[in-house]
């Protein structure tokens, strides 16, 4: 059984103070912000004064911020919602989206649009030469993640906008994984919409935002109740609302005092990783100072995966939401990584609670595992 | 006793001290992503979020894979309306619903009007109820769906889906029922309803706000097209990370609902009627929709003479609604009571009282007492309740224009 979690990439533990400040809007508090009454407006009080935090930590006004359920449907309301208000042209993404960025954008071919996938380097980046190439045709919409969830390779998203920008196209960044990370600052990326979540920042599921420049016209995906004015209908979720609001808060003065120590746990991992052989993705290029993404040439990630929760250790393969499937990362393929190695890649996504013995004690256990398993396959050689 | 006193219920319920205390553990220890394949974090929470699903699918006696989690009643209806009608559009474009729906129904059918679908919203008779020969009557050979709610959330009238789920599988018609106001106050069978998608809300039986989910029928199996897209959660049918401790809440309330609703039921009737019995004895109130096709927590009752705004800034002790919760921060007249045939003026000063498990009867006497007392007060600076007492009869008064 894991014990030591490190996924916070895939989902982060809620904040003690945040889930202090959630808990009054389940019960006592737990009015319905459309109701007119005491309890309606003390929830929607509630609701404008965490969307004001969420604003105020990308710079962005409050009345940009609109509350969906999640990082997912962020993406999906951004990119659909901003096509449906565009005629149909061409639409542009990076190969190393996260699949709710890109699934909406290759459906958007049934409504005419034509994709256009840009390549990734070898080191994960948005490859800048052949964006020039695309944007050459009529582009409505370009979409490219802040920060990668699996590689934390982080991209020059406010060099993509300007050239987006210059082509006439509208610019949506994915930047879940990026907030609480690095600084993300909604003006100075020159786009004109992102995508965040609540879960990914010791803030709870269930809860995200779209914050929007109030230039572009998004088309609802979710109707009825005009709720968000007329954006995204359906009774606030005020619990959530309040705890991301707060979670956003908090993101900044946290990140500014972990990241520095973090940073230097997963220094210390990646040295350990390579000392074994490893081969650690995307490690020339700027990346989060949380992640580490690296694989073993000819070791199974699964039985590697399965040898660490033995022994206590939660990481991942790929990213959580199709690490079900066993097919290589497709963003390590976008890479250039031979599937082989990428069938092995581990995901190690450090923490606010993580500690150096821990790091210490993974490469400790790391080392015991690859010799195990070496030695097993050195034996089936024979 | 506390004021003000809650009487909204089909707006929003607290959630019950038993449902949060089992979603805290998931908001602490448990924090783990459902999808998480390769640690113990990960399996922990999907366990949980099976287990719900399992109290869900119990309430409503469905199987457990005819569950998707939703983030609200609301996802649930665009999901159902806008995933089977894209999904069939092969096969005609006509739909059905009400015109007393809730809105997450109606403007989703707008939205699919625009889209090239075309609607037929069927207007119920005085009482709140669908006929069900004019609703028979409404179904062409390319009508692919009818929407039609259990429970009306202004009114909270019954409708009858048994008979209506014949209908429309006897014409090879999907049948989507918004469920939203029904759950642990309406005995639901889907083994025995002739129902193919149905909505349900969390936040309105005691649990937490932000999550729904969509009964998807498997025999005969119904097929939707997905509105959200990604990670391929839910059988591709609904995307994004499952909030855990959410869903942990909503199968527990389910729990609950499906254990305490006759005596719930019983409670609320009784409450009810002492409510409705305190306010008959104030002269000309009348009840909206049907008394007997109607939830038993539910009093919707329109106040002639008396103006609607000053009689809600009157009761201010009382936290009730005037038309539904959704709309009602705007100052049109309920388009649920106006269905009903209601001019603006009684529509106006109409009031939804919905009790629920922690109403008493101390507090429904308090606010029979209020009403009493605020409704004459109302009314003896009326001019037109004078005329009225005078014996005028108001609607062959020709009023001057100014």
């Amino acid at each position: 059984m894991s014990q030591v979690y490190f996924d916070h990439n895939a989902t982060t533990p809620l904040d003690a103070a945040v889930l202090a400040a959630m808990m009054p809007y389940l019960q006592e508090r737990f009015g319905n912000p459309s109701s007119r009454h005491g309890f309606g407006r003390s929830a929607r009080q509630a609701v404008e004064e965490a969307r004001e935090k969420v604003a105020v930590v990308v710079g962005a006004h409050p009345s940009q911020v609109i509350f969906v359920s999640g990082g997912t449907e962020a993406n999906n309301l951004a990119i659909r919602g901003m096509a449906a208000a565009l005629p149909a042209s061409q639409i542009v993404w990076s190969s190393s989206e996260h699949p709710s960025v890109a699934r909406p954008c290759r459906d958007l071919q049934r409504q005419g649009w034509k994709p256009r996938r840009v390549a990734v380097d070898r080191d994960g980046r948005f490859d800048m030469d052949d964006l020039a190439q695309s944007l050459r045709e009529p582009t409505g919409l370009v979409s490219v993640m802040l920060a990668n969830n699996e590689t934390g390779v982080v991209q020059d998203v406010a060099a993509v906008a300007q050239s987006a920008r210059a082509a006439g196209a509208w610019v949506h960044t994915d930047a879940v994984q990026a907030l609480g990370k690095i600084e993300v600052d909604f003006a100075s990326l020159g786009v004109h919409a992102m995508s965040l979540s609540g879960h990914k920042i010791y803030g709870p599921k269930g809860i995200g935002a779209v914050v929007v420049d109030k230039r572009v016209e998004l088309m609802p995906q979710i109707s009825g109740g005009g709720h968000e004015k007329g954006l995204r209908a359906g009774t606030e979720n005020v619990p959530a609302i309040v705890g991301f609001g707060l979670a956003c808060e908090l993101a900044d003065s946290r990140r500014l005092q972990e990241a520095d120590r973090i940073g230097a746990l997963c220094t210390e991992t990646e040295r350990g990783v390579a000392a074994l052989g490893g081969i650690i993705f995307g490690s020339e290029v700027p990346r989060l100072v949380n992640t580490s993404y690296f694989a073993f040439p000819g070791i199974e990630g699964e039985t590697l995966l399965m040898a660490l929760d033995r022994a206590g250790f939660a990481v991942a393969s790929g990213s959580a939401c199709s690490s079900g499937s066993t097919e290589p990362s497709a963003v390590l393929l976008a890479m250039g990584v031979a599937p082989e190695l990428a069938k092995g890649a581990i995901r190690v996504s450090l923490g606010r609670a993580n500690t150096g013995e821990q790091v210490q004690e993974f490469i400790a256990v790391l080392q015991v595992e690859l010799r195990r398993l070496r030695s097993m396959l050195s034996v089936e050689m024979v | 006793m506390k004021l003000p006193i809650y009487l909204d219920y089909s707006a929003t319920t607290p959630v019950d001290p038993r449902v949060a205390a089992k979603m805290i553990p998931y908001l602490t220890e448990k924090f783990g992503n459902p999808a998480s394949r390769s640690h113990a974090f990960g399996w922990e929470a999907d366990e949980a979020v099976e287990y719900a699903r399992q109290q869900v699918a119990s309430l409503v006696n469905a199987d457990a894979k005819e569950i998707v989690w939703t983030s609200g009643a609301t996802e649930s209806n665009n999901l159902a309306i806008k995933g089977a009608a894209h999904f069939y559009s092969g096969k005609g474009k006509h739909l059905i619903t009400v015109a007393t729906e809730h809105k997450a129904v109606l403007d989703t059918c707008r939205e699919l009007e625009r889209q090239g679908f075309e609607v037929t919203y069927l207007i119920p008779e005085s009482n709140g109820l669908v006929d069900l020969d004019k609703f028979t009557a409404a179904i062409r050979p390319d009508t692919i769906l009818a929407s039609v709610m259990y429970v009306n959330n202004e009114i909270g009238v019954i409708q009858d889906i048994p008979a209506l789920g014949e209908i429309c599988r006897g014409k090879g018609v999907i049948f989507h029922v918004d469920a939203a106001q029904a759950t642990g106050k309406v005995v639901i069978d889907l083994q025995k309803l002739k129902v193919d998608l149905m909505s349900f809300s969390a936040h309105k039986t005691y649990g937490p706000k932000g999550i729904g989910a969509l009964y998807v029928r498997r025999k005969p199996r119904i097929r939707l097209e997905a509105q959200m897209h990604g990670g391929g959660h839910e059988r591709g049918m609904r995307s994004g990370t499952l909030a855990t401790h959410q869903i942990v809440g909503m199968g527990e309330a389910f729990r609950l609902a499906k254990e305490e609703m006759a005596a719930e039921n019983e409670r609320a009737r009784m409450l009810r009627d002492r409510l409705y019995k305190g306010l008959k004895e104030i002269e000309e109130v009348y009840v909206n929709g049907d008394m007997d096709n109607r939830v038993p927590h539910n009093l919707n009752i329109s106040f002639s003479f008396v103006e609607g705004e000053s009689l809600i800034m009157a009761i201010k002790d009382l936290a009730v609604s005037s038309g539904s919760a959704c709309t009602s921060a705007s100052l049109e007249p309920s388009y649920v009571l106006k269905s009903l045939g209601h001019s603006d003026e009684l529509a106006h000063s109409s009031i939804r009282f919905t009790m629920g498990r922690f109403t008493t009867e101390e507090e429904i006497d308090y606010a029979i007492q209020l009403l009493k007392n605020k409704i004459g007060k109302l009314r003896e600076l009326s001019p037109l309740w004078e005329m009225h007492q005078d014996g005028i009869d108001l609607n062959t008064v020709q009023w001057a224009a100014h």
